[in-house]
């Protein structure tokens, strides 16, 4: 492997990474607050990067600049969340966190399958390009390498502020410190006059914005077609199960290496590229089942 | 004569800041019904706990008839003849009272017949018998989350009693029951435990029950055995009367 | 209770009918039946109070297994089809189980569709071996050394298969009743006491996930074999969520209802394809939230329920579940 393979490698891992990253906070972050795996957030990314290429084409057409595409995807995002997420979680997940996990892993299951069709409907089964937002930054050349600006530079920036703008808001704003409470003990934070459901319906609408902004941000980077969520979902989960689930940082960290291990395999043994996530998953859960930050839950008995 | 059971030596855990077991031994004689009495947060609980392998201590080691058992997964100690009835009942909860007591020796006899009805096994009478020995015989077809707080223990106790311990542990089988029937309650399993020849280690806080039941009582604060001997002495001294009966009333 | 034996007695018969008294729907039910005993591989789990969303896996595997041993051993006898397919996918399922039995709930469900999805992509890259997205040609089998025609290979199939969902849906309503299956349905109410039964309750989801396993392996090589193709469509994640969502209809946990779900699955969807087939799986999606919500026990607690208010006794919860 040479100097310039293994630089493109190592891109392409930063960029998917970062990507993954992006769509897995969202799934963490709805996990940790709410306990509730939510198995549709595969197909708000699919919606997420659907919508940015329709807005995109839709500006274009009216004679915008490309440069227009970038406050589109945070359009998308945003309509993402409010308009999908915060109706399932009004409509659906409010009558179910009381049950038991599986009816509430069904619940989801079943918001994911109606999506899938959704999307179908909406933008048929052919494929879809839009990389103006890609053309629009230009090329870099690093140690001889060409690589876009926008997956090298952008990419990895937006992951980067989501981390730190995460963190900052859950630990130092009254409304993060209020979504921790809740998350600790729903009870306690009710009873000193925190509205529990107003706080999970915000998170989930952020999460699933979350999503939606992975989608954006993957869409001038990919070709947009039916089952990008299915993949999606199992791959996110795999990074959020990987780090341990509702672990912010530690997503990160994982999809960082899944992101550089997939994109090594892609150069060295391309068949097994899909593979290398799911199997860095089963070796971390083999050894450690909480995941590589999650700390194990002991029953008290 | 007195054959030692169980025994622990110079267990140590701590949670955090909190020091559970503070180089805590104690030896466990066969026949005997210990009680171990103490404030709350005292380790009494995580006692049990590391004497059946749920917890691992950082030291120390537990042997169950001389054999070290300290690194055992719980089911394993269980096969080898320790059971444990907790706090709170721990049933299934989709079964009745008498399906419990089927699956508990179903485990015990290891039975693997794919095409058997549990209700028809040859231990049925068995089972019968026990639930009618802790006085819930008329309940046997109930589902057990229709029944009260006491039956529930008691059946918690009979489920225990069905794989035909050496060993019973009980964390507070009275707690959690209408003062009434404590003494109605072991009285049934005082008898229970006789009749099925089974040690017993109960965690108890009502001296009442202590100096009724108890052969041997040990008095436990800040994660170690301060005190042990027989109920009269140890409920009339005056630290125990001031730091765990003082405290209980 | 004459009355709910009766009903699903004359049921039986209705469908061994069907190749005479109604043959167009003879394929159509034989998919149904297929389906339906791979959808009881999924029930057995949901006693434990476990979903898998990888099931397909297995369906998939036994398929493959069978396709491959006829493309190596042209004429193989369909007995010898049908068990090595079956072994395939319960050594399968030893080897996927012994790694997921250390999970439960979110985990189980995921790391199973993760599984499933290994699995598929593994189909379509390969397809040196694997034929890729188009899969490989499962040649009909011989029964007994003969070689049959379509017609009559196509009545065997649909007699075998009726007899293997009588077979396979008795034993495992009476392995439900057993003590290994009631140590194995008490993973969903308390493992700790499990554990201090001297049981492992890794041992005990084992010996259900296995079970599981073979059943959907019984599933998917009928279904490949009747079809006559295998795709990696076998193990696609719809194919999964379709099983959990038939055992979920049909009523979750209960054996007679994954049958009865697969049935109805099947007519509806031979029949609304036609007008239907854009919004099949939103279609499936609003009604698994109807189920899921408003109707947990699935089609047999209504007919429980039915049955209760006609009678004026209480419904047999020897089979519903709370």
């Amino acid at each position: 492997m040479n100097l310039t393979i293994f630089l493109l490698a190592l891109f392409d891992g930063i960029a998917y990474a970062a990507l993954v990253f992006s769509v897995a906070v969202g799934l963490t972050l709805i996990f940790g607050v709410m306990r509730i795996l939510n198995v549709a957030h595969g197909s708000l990314y699919a919606v997420g990067a659907y919508l940015t290429v329709s807005l995109t084409g839709y500006i274009l057409a009216l004679g915008f600049a490309p440069v227009l595409a970038f406050p589109m995807m945070i359009v998308s995002a945003v309509l993402v969340g409010v308009l999908i997420g915060g109706p399932i979680e009004w409509l659906l997940l409010r009558r179910i966190y009381n049950k038991p996990e599986v009816l509430q892993l069904l619940v989801t299951f079943a918001v994911f399958m109606i999506l899938e069709d959704v999307q179908r409907l909406v933008w048929g089964t052919q494929p879809y390009f839009q990389a103006s937002a890609l053309q629009a930054m230009g090329m870099i050349r690093v140690f001889g390498v060409n690589y876009t600006v926008y997956q090298l530079i952008i990419l990895p920036l937006v992951a980067l502020v989501l981390l730190v703008g995460l963190r900052f808001f859950l630990r130092h704003t009254i409304l993060g410190k209020l979504i921790l409470a809740t998350t600790e003990d729903r009870e306690a934070a009710q009873s000193i006059g925190i509205d529990a459901d107003k706080v999970f319906l915000l998170t989930f609408i952020v999460g699933a914005a979350l999503a939606g902004l992975g989608g954006a941000l993957a869409s001038p980077t990919t070709s947009i077609l039916p089952g990008m969520g299915a993949d999606m979902i199992v791959l996110s989960f795999a990074v959020v199960a990987t780090a341990g689930l509702g672990q912010i940082e530690g997503a990160a960290f994982t999809a960082l290496l899944i992101g550089l291990g997939r994109s090594f395999a892609v150069y060295v043994w391309p068949e097994t590229a899909v593979l290398v996530p799911y199997l860095i998953m089963l070796i971390v859960l083999l050894v450690r089942p909480e995941g590589l930050f999650g700390s194990p839950t002991a029953r008290k008995i | 004569m007195s054959e030692i059971l169980l025994e622990a030596r110079n267990l140590q855990i701590r949670f955090g800041g909190v020091i559970a077991a503070d180089n805590v031994s104690l030896t466990i004689e066969r026949g005997k019904n210990m009680a171990i009495i103490g404030p709350n947060g005292a380790g009494k609980t995580t006692f049990l706990n590391i004497c059946t392998g749920w917890l691992k201590p950082a030291k120390g080691t537990v042997l169950f008839e001389g054999r070290d058992v300290t690194s055992l997964a719980p089911r394993r100690i269980v096969r080898l003849g320790v059971a444990r009835a907790f706090q709170i009942p721990q049933l299934f909860t989709e079964h009745t009272a008498l399906e419990n007591l089927l699956i508990s020796v179903s485990a015990r006899e290891r039975l693997r017949h794919p095409l058997q009805d549990m209700h028809t096994i040859r231990q049925r009478g068995e089972m019968l018998h026990l639930l009618d020995m802790v006085g819930c015989a008329d309940v046997a077809d109930r589902p057990v989350v229709e029944l009260s707080e006491g039956q529930r223990k008691l059946i918690d106790i009979a489920v225990a009693l069905a794989l035909k311990p050496k060993l019973l542990l009980m964390d507070e089988p009275t707690s959690g029951v209408a003062s009434s029937e404590k003494f109605k309650i072991m009285e049934i399993l005082v008898k229970a435990l006789a009749e099925a020849k089974v040690t017993s280690v109960f965690v108890e806080h009502d001296m009442g029950i202590v100096s009724r039941y108890a052969d041997e009582v040990a008095v436990w604060a800040a994660g170690n055995v301060q005190m042990r001997g027989s109920p009269e002495e140890i409920l009339q001294h005056p630290d125990v009367i001031r730091d765990v009966i003082g405290e209980a009333v | 209770m004459t009355v709910r034996l009766a009903i699903p007695a004359l049921i039986l018969l209705a469908v061994a009918a069907i190749p005479f008294a109604a043959p167009s729907l003879q394929l159509l039910m034989n998919l149904a039946l297929a389906k339906g005993i791979a959808v009881v591989g999924v029930t057995v789990l949901l006693r434990a109070g476990q979903v898998s969303f990888g099931h397909a896996l297995f369906f998939a595997i036994a398929a493959y297994a069978a396709a491959f041993l006829s493309a190596s051993m042209p004429g193989a006898d369909l007995v010898l089809v049908l068990v090595v397919a079956v072994a395939g996918a319960a050594i399968s399922g030893v080897l996927v189980g012994l790694f997921v039995v250390r999970y439960r709930g979110i985990f189980f469900g995921m790391l199973n569709l993760a599984f499933s999805m290994i699995f598929w992509s593994i189909l379509e890259k390969f397809y040196h071996y694997t034929g890729g997205a188009d899969g490989i040609r499962l040649p009909r089998p011989t029964v007994f050394g003969m070689a049959l025609e379509r017609g009559p290979f196509e009545l065997i199939m649909f007699y075998l298969s009726l007899a293997l969902v009588i077979l396979l849906g008795w034993f495992t309503v009476r392995w439900f009743a057993s003590p290994s299956g009631q140590l194995f349905q008490t993973i969903k109410t308390n493992e700790t006491r499990l554990q201090y039964l001297g049981v492992s309750p890794q041992r005990a989801l084992l010996t259900g996930y296995v079970l599981s396993a073979a059943l959907c392996g019984v599933g998917g090589v009928i279904m490949g074999i009747v079809q006559g193709v295998v795709t990696p469509e076998f193990a696609w994640w719809i194919r999964s969520g379709e099983m959990v969502f038939i055992a979920v209809l049909g009523g979750a946990g209960s054996v007679a209802g994954a049958f009865v779900g697969a049935a109805i699955y099947e007519i509806v969807r031979t029949y609304a394809s036609a007008f239907a087939g854009d919004i099949w799986q939103m279609l499936l999606g609003g009604f698994l939230l109807v189920i899921v919500i408003f109707a947990p026990k699935g089609v047999i607690g209504i007919y429980d329920a039915t049955l209760a208010r006609l009678t004026g006794t209480r419904a047999n919860d020897g089979e519903t579940r709370k």
